[in-house]
């Protein structure tokens, strides 16, 4: 497909209200070329899969420092499947402890960012994981 | 990956995720429009198409999630378009329109696309025009077109919209902005919105002012709407509004007209780019980028050139 444009949605599914990271992502996303959709806070995991059917997007990215990762990256995967677009990688960041890694990449997600993670890795991990 | 074909089928049976690929298609590929317009263009025409249009930070988005709201109470399916910049340096866009739609998230008869200008100027998209054969094709009743935030010059809305509402601020100029070429010329309504700050019945006047010097191009006379973001009041009203200038379209048989306008563009467009197309396979741009020399260099102007190349143009149609 010629002039393929990268499109990445980027939320913020249960409770908190920290939007600083999913922001400084969101930016260094579009500062890459790539189209983010931005969905804000306090995103149902129902809503943030409807969104990423009707934006078409190439990878779902999910901030959560609320210490419900575990839970919430279950059900929006499990809807995923549900919706039979589980091929639509999923990955997330914020404060999540190196212990709940094995179990989240076990349900499918596909990569953890903590804190410190430069954005450029970010960049270059999604520009790797679609390019497949 | 599922063919073309499949995509076009699996939409028109109601597949939203089919729906969303199809559009992504047409963004990606100008050379899809070929292919799919012509498998769906006898299935469009039905729904009725509202461009909302103001400057950056007027309140657009907000105005547009009462207004599905309303459009949902009536029992209305609903497609949104919504526009935002692309970076011109990174190529990059963020698009946040949705934020304020969220309570139709979930909505399955509520369809929100976000798109990015992707270098194209006059306040939508390149593909958006094409998108809104698609929604339409899928079956929604009203296709909601909400523009980039839009200055003077971003005027495209009216060649693809029905239904043209400027959202406007108070405080946003002196009485010159508002008489000024472009933007102000396009409204069918006018919502002055964050009608509670100070300087809404200035900017009333002035709008009303401007529409009294206008030229009458119909009998319509464009109504000015105080609006106060999502409020209840004020929205029902444009609401209201809204509904009453399409029925006026139909009736005055002014909807038609506009149709066979856009048609015509729609038309010309085409052709141009076909042209532009064949002209570069007939005349390598290596060609013309020796003939802009010899422009530049005063050894031959333009018409010249084009006088010799004429016998070879003849065959690009």
């Amino acid at each position: 497909m010629p002039d393929r444009k990268l499109r990445i949605l980027i939320a913020k599914p249960g409770l908190d209200g920290h939007d600083r990271g999913a922001k400084v992502v969101a930016r260094a996303l579009r500062d890459a070329g790539i189209e983010v959709i931005y969905t804000g806070l306090r995103q149902t995991p129902e809503s943030i899969v409807e969104t990423a059917i009707q934006e078409d997007v190439d990878a779902i990215g999910l901030s959560i420092l609320s210490g419900a990762h575990n839970n919430l990256f279950k059900k929006v995967i499990d809807l995923l499947k549900k919706e039979g677009i589980e091929d639509i990688p999923i990955f997330g960041g914020g404060i999540i402890p190196e212990d709940d890694i094995p179990y989240l990449t076990n349900i499918g997600v596909k990569r953890i960012f903590g804190p410190g993670t430069s954005t450029e890795d970010i960049i270059n991990y999604i520009k790797d994981m679609t390019n497949k | 990956m599922d063919s073309t074909d499949e995509l076009i089928k699996n939409m028109l049976s109601g597949n939203r995720r089919a729906l969303s690929k199809i559009i992504t298609l047409m963004e990606n590929d100008s050379s899809s429009h070929s292919y799919i317009i012509p498998r769906i263009h006898n299935l469009t025409g039905k729904a009725h198409i509202v461009g909302i249009t103001g400057p950056p930070g007027s309140g657009k988005s907000s105005v547009v999630d009462k207004l599905i709201s309303y459009y949902r109470e009536d029992g209305l399916k609903v497609g949104v378009i919504a526009i935002d910049p692309t970076s011109p340096f990174t190529g990059g866009a963020i698009l946040g329109d949705r934020i304020r739609m969220k309570k139709h998230y979930t909505d399955k008869e509520v369809f929100i696309r976000s798109m990015a200008t992707r270098g194209n100027l006059g306040g939508l998209s390149e593909a958006t025009e094409n998108t809104v054969k698609a929604l339409d094709a899928f079956g929604k009743d009203v296709i909601i077109i909400e523009t980039v935030g839009a200055g003077q010059i971003e005027v495209d809305i009216v060649k693809v919209a029905d239904t043209v509402i400027v959202v406007s601020v108070p405080s946003m100029g002196d009485s010159v902005q508002t008489i000024k070429a472009g933007i102000m010329e396009i409204g069918d309504i006018f919502a002055v919105n964050k009608a509670d700050i100070e300087g809404v019945e200035k900017c009333i006047m002035e709008i009303r002012m401007m529409l009294e010097l206008s030229e009458k191009k119909s009998d319509w006379i464009p109504p000015i709407i105080k609006t106060f973001g999502n409020r209840e009041d004020g929205a029902k009203e444009l609401y209201t509004t809204i509904n009453n200038h399409y029925n006026y379209l139909i009736e005055s048989g002014h909807h038609e007209k506009k149709r066979i306008v856009r048609g015509k563009i729609e038309l010309v467009n085409i052709l141009q780019n076909l042209f532009i197309k064949n002209l570069y396979s007939a005349i390598s741009e290596k060609e013309i980028e020796d003939l802009a020399l010899q422009i530049a260099r005063k050894e031959k102007d333009p018409y010249k050139i084009i006088e010799e190349l004429m016998p070879r143009l003849k065959n690009v149609i």
